[in-house]
């Protein structure tokens, strides 16, 4: 009986410290609670939301997507979100269990549905690279003609999710989409200025891709598409002879990646490293890349800083 | 042939780099090896690991990806690990094996806690799997100290740990050398792992520990020739490790360990000393 009674109150006692926890998540209950997966779609999740929606992000600033593991905490944000925004393409591989296992009753929306994806591996040298996203290349936000889509699939999401605000969401995303058509503008111009010979970089995963095919700069990646793999040898050495028969100037690591093995190749090719630039995730708020739209700038500006001198 | 193992590392530094640093882990860690083995503590090394693992990563929490302080986390985690698990099995009724399996799940704990903590997931698991194509000077230099000190305190201390390895009672009995002896040889395994963390992560640096090690015992039973037959063993597996993460495009780390596997299996077969090739003839020759 004793014992019954000190389970009991145990019981009690971890329920009161979970809810004593708990309030900061309660303290706006006229929101709209949604969960995106990682950082920069949280932060166009805010921009289309604007003020009626609270965004929760699972992989944080300068985390890094492919190999997450979750926490409870990310479960219990889940349990409490109406929508959980994914980037899709595979991008997420843990998402699906998780959302399952925490049991929410929030719909799944992929961002990226309707991107025109890209295949994730164009040169079948590199096979068996890609294991983690199943074909294809999963960083459609790196062209903001994709983050045009992902913009506008979110805004149907809320609408669908929140009638009374959709006046609000059209508004957001109309302005939105409007200073993502300038930052597109400025790269172009920046991506223009740079002699087309010059127009190649080496970065340490392959996350550029789509801005590859949208802006036409030459991306070439030791590491494959996915984090998760390891470079061989043969992949290193094929850079470095890459390097030196083209000259190429510049090498450039992500925020996401691994440094070392990127400067023991600027090292033997003397190619400079140019500023640290931010593929998978953005840096913290005060940061250089703490939006979206940061982010693409901060980018193409290292990149043309670095092609062009 | 020439292209084959040649230009490779002709051609490439890092490939040189590599190699320089598969040699000097091979040179410490082979003889470091041959002893755990003789002394039925090979799992040790494998504990060892998981201990220092969580020293590294605090070291990286800390200071980023600095090789002073990973270096310094892991050693400090790996010592404390190590001795507290000595001194309990020399001083109480609890044997050397279950002290340090309990004293390096604690360590383990602590460090998936303490990364935890920190909430965002950073690219730990990359750092905490070495890059043998990544080896800068700093990290060569260091690698190549660690073979020395290692080389040069088993020569001084080669006479107790025979002796502690084929008869520790004994040793016990004609001098208190024991004690001491067994804590510096489980400093020199832990420091041989933090150097090989650097080169191969934390779970495959057991590998090339071990392996070589296990392959020599099956060629010779003299305990010096043993040590030499493992550091070759060690250095050639190294070599055909990062060739074959050359030609076949394999990740260089799990190639190396996987060419020292290699080399372990055919040892088990065709070894002079107990192989199972060895085993087989005799026997036929009797009911013959």
């Amino acid at each position: 009986m004793l014992t019954r009674r000190a389970a009991v109150s145990f019981l009690a006692g971890c329920l009161t410290l979970a809810a004593s926890s708990l309030p900061v998540a309660a303290q706006n209950p006229d929101k709209l609670k949604v969960v995106a997966t990682f950082s920069i779609l949280g932060d166009m999740v805010r921009n289309v939301g604007g003020e009626r929606v609270e965004v929760a992000t699972l992989v944080g600033p300068n985390g890094d997507a492919h190999v997450y593991s979750p926490t409870p905490a990310d479960g219990r944000r889940l349990t409490e979100a109406k929508i959980v925004f994914t980037n899709g393409l595979k991008f997420e591989g843990w998402i699906d269990r998780l959302v399952k296992s925490s049991g929410t009753g929030a719909e799944t929306i992929e961002a990226a549905k309707g991107v025109k994806p890209l295949k994730g591996e164009e040169e079948d040298h590199r096979h068996g690279h890609d294991h983690g996203h199943g074909g294809s290349d999963p960083h459609a936000w790196q062209s903001i003609g994709n983050a045009k889509i992902y913009v506008a699939n979110i805004r149907d999401a809320l609408i669908a999710a929140d009638e009374a605000g959709k006046a609000t969401y059209q508004a957001n995303a109309a302005s939105y989409l409007e200073r993502l058509d300038e930052v597109e503008a400025e790269v172009k111009g920046l991506v223009a200025k740079i002699p087309p010979e010059r127009r190649r970089i080496i970065t340490s995963h392959d996350a550029f891709r789509y801005f590859e095919e949208a802006y036409g700069i030459d991306f070439v990646a030791p590491q494959g598409v996915s984090t998760e793999s390891e470079a061989s040898a043969k992949d290193v050495a094929r850079i470095i002879q890459q390097i030196k028969r083209e000259k190429i100037a510049a090498v450039f690591v992500e925020n996401v990646s691994d440094a070392r093995l990127m400067e023991r190749i600027a090292k033997e090719t003397g190619a400079t490293i140019g500023s640290r630039v931010y593929s998978d995730a953005l840096s913290e708020p005060n940061g250089p890349a703490g939006t979206y739209i940061d982010m693409m700038r901060h980018n193409i500006r290292a990149f043309s800083a670095a092609l062009s001198s | 042939m020439l292209d084959l193992f040649y230009t490779p590392i002709a051609e490439f530094e890092f490939m040189q780099r590599a190699l320089v640093g598969v040699i000097a882990i091979a040179l410490g860690g082979g003889p470091v090896g041959v002893f755990l083995m003789l002394r039925r503590m090979s799992l040790t090394g494998d504990a060892m690991a998981h201990a220092i693992l969580p020293g590294a990563a605090v070291g990286y929490l800390v200071a980023g990806l600095s090789l002073p302080a990973m270096t310094i986390g892991g050693l400090f985690a790996g010592v404390i690990v190590a001795v507290a698990a000595g001194l309990v099995s020399r001083f109480t009724s609890l044997k050397e094996d279950a002290s340090l399996a309990a004293f390096y799940l604690l360590s383990l704990a602590l460090g998936v806690t303490i990364v935890s903590l920190r909430g965002s997931n950073v690219d730990l698991l990359h750092v905490l799997f070495g890059t043998v194509l990544a080896l800068d000077d700093d990290t060569l230099l260091l690698l190549a100290s660690i073979s020395t000190i290692t080389v040069l305190a088993l020569a001084a201390l080669y006479r107790p740990l025979v002796l502690e390895c084929v008869d520790p009672i004994f040793l016990r009995s004609v001098s208190n050398a024991g004690t001491p002896t067994h804590l510096i040889f489980l400093g020199l395994v832990v420091m041989n792992l933090v150097g090989g963390f650097h080169a191969l992560g934390t779970l495959l640096a057991v590998g090339m520990m071990m392996l070589p090690a296990a392959a020599s015992r099956f060629w010779t039973s003299d305990i010096t020739v043993m040590m030499l037959v493992s550091v070759a063993i060690g250095i050639l597996s190294g070599l055909s490790g990062l060739l074959l993460s050359f030609h076949a495009e394999l990740p260089a780390g799990p190639a190396i360990i996987l060419s020292a596997g290699a080399v372990y299996v055919i040892s088990l077969v065709l070894g002079r000393e107990g192989g199972l090739l060895w085993l087989v003839w005799p026997g036929r020759h009797l009911e013959a």
